[in-house]
């Protein structure tokens, strides 16, 4: 794709494959996770071919996020640190819910919102590679005692609840901000819309003083 | 099995009622521990009724053969020497297995419909061609004794012989045991038999015989006869107040449909806001901003 003058470059291609296969391996995750969480979701093993292959490609899609996702934090660890800006952002955060986003604190390539749904990813990630480690029978399970066990169940469980939460309003979000979606698609976003939402990062990457 | 269906008091990962017509007593196994020799015939008759071999393993010092619970050993004797008093040494012979709990932490965490089968006459079984190979039985069970086979990926553990009990035999163990240590029947006369053992125990000296029936897993359907019920730890590590556990019971328990719910409210929450708050657009002003610095001068 040529570059449009009008358009910044806010994703390189890179970056964008790398959030889809994080993405789509979540969805896989989520979906087979779902499996084993409750009776009510049981049903969704035939989309993995029952519910032994789901028990068994589960923790392989979840090293291949781990993979994935580990990239996106090393990516993205420095430019997710919270500013006083952002600390600001979020104090407001009530307003922008409310669809005024007009004395909103000035964001940078990403807003208080979205630094803070990063990091409690991260968490969430961590604590899921963690405890479901200790959980893949197949392999690692006969490491652990029966109480260290017991405890990463729940913490798997706990930690993927929130896990989906925040990624439904991740999705959200990206689809209530009109536009935004383009940046992870095609990679470019309009010059108005960087102003708009982003005007922090609008100037650093124009240079200029619009 | 068509009869057997009827007999179902609870499946794993079911949230509705199983068929309530029919009533049986419940069953339970007396093992009086008193009265065991370590033979070993109870664990040779296992194997012969169900027809499972055990790779030749090897020994470690203790009678212990084979050293633990697997797929093809669903029960094992555990010996201990212990000495209960100083300088009074006890051979402890226990015969582990499934204790068939009335609450089973098994069933509770299985996730996989009709997996783990509760009948009504107490016999929790497994039904491995519904298994898949989680392993969250062995994390919910308070005695440590489902097992996952390497080979095939299913969890196995005894079946208090469901399938000889359906038809009016006792297990194989109990068939075969030489003293009588192992009794079969109803949980009531199973019971009151081993009151009258614990109170000959009391007479011979062992002034803490008791009976082992944990009520935290309310009740079991293998029964101990024990010397020092006071410390079942004595018996091999025999758990003193077995429970489902508060994480299992977290994770297992009224936590899951809560969350499950919460979820989808933030599905429906985040449905409902863009109905009512409309989608975040770039305002008027900045588009005409730009498309004023794009027109010609």
């Amino acid at each position: 794709m040529k570059n449009d003058p009008d358009k910044l470059l806010r994703y390189t291609p890179y970056e964008r494959a790398n959030h889809w296969l994080s993405a789509l391996t979540f969805i896989l995750l989520a979906l087979s996770g779902l499996v084993f969480f409750h009776p009510a979701f049981y049903p969704l093993s035939q989309l993995f071919g029952g519910g032994v292959w789901a028990r068994i490609l589960h923790p392989f899609i979840g090293v291949l996020m781990t993979i994935s996702f580990g990239i996106m934090f090393l990516n993205y660890r420095k430019l997710n640190r919270m500013t006083p800006t952002d600390w600001r952002w979020l104090g407001q955060v009530r307003n922008m819910v409310d669809g005024d986003d007009r004395n909103m604190p000035e964001a940078g390539k990403f807003n208080g919102g979205q630094k803070m749904l990063f990091w409690l990813l991260v968490a969430s990630m961590a604590l899921l590679v963690l405890s479901g480690i200790v959980i893949w029978r197949a392999y690692f399970s006969f490491l652990f005692p029966a109480v260290v066990i017991r405890l990463a169940s729940v913490v798997h469980a706990v930690s993927a609840t929130i896990m989906i939460a925040l990624i439904i309003f991740h999705g959200y979000a990206a689809l209530w901000t009109k536009e935004s979606i383009n940046a992870m698609l095609s990679g470019q976003v309009r010059r108005a819309w960087a102003k708009q939402h982003h005007p922090g990062w609008f100037r650093q990457v124009t240079g200029g003083d619009k | 099995m068509a009869l057997q269906s009827l007999d179902i008091q609870r499946r794993s990962a079911t949230t509705t009622a199983s068929p309530g017509a029919r009533r049986t007593p419940e069953v339970a196994k007396l093992i009086d521990v008193s009265k065991c020799i370590g033979c070993k015939a109870c664990q040779a008759a296992c194997m012969e009724w169900n027809d499972l071999r055990d790779d030749i393993g090897v020994t470690a010092g203790s009678y212990d053969n084979p050293r633990d619970l697997n797929e093809n050993a669903w029960t094992v004797m555990r010996f201990a020497e212990v000495e209960p008093e100083k300088d009074k040494l006890q051979w402890l012979i226990r015969k582990d297995g499934c204790m068939h709990c009335a609450d089973p932490g098994c069933l509770k965490a299985c996730p996989a419909p009709g997996a783990v089968i509760q009948y009504r006459n107490g016999i929790v079984d497994f039904h491995e061609e519904s298994c898949i190979g989680c392993g969250y039985c062995v994390t919910g069970c308070p005695f440590n004794i489902p097992r996952l086979s390497r080979k095939d990926g299913k969890a196995y553990k005894c079946t208090l012989c469901s399938d000889r009990v359906m038809v009016g035999l006792e297990p194989a163990c109990v068939k075969t045991c030489p003293t009588g240590a192992l009794v079969f029947g109803t949980k009531e006369d199973m019971m009151h038999h081993a009151a009258g053992r614990v109170a000959d125990l009391k007479r011979r000296g062992f002034a803490k015989a008791g009976i082992y029936d944990p009520q935290g897993v309310g009740g079991t359907h293998v029964l101990y006869v024990l010397q020092h019920a006071d410390r079942p730890g004595l018996y091999c590590g025999l758990p003193a107040d077995p429970t489902i556990g508060p994480a299992v019971a977290l994770w297992k328990g009224a936590a899951k449909p809560l969350a499950s719910f919460a979820l989808a409210m933030v599905a429906v929450g985040a449905f409902f806001h863009y109905v009512v708050k409309g989608p975040n657009e770039v305002s008027k002003e900045i588009e005409k901003e730009f498309e004023d610095e794009k027109r010609p001068r």
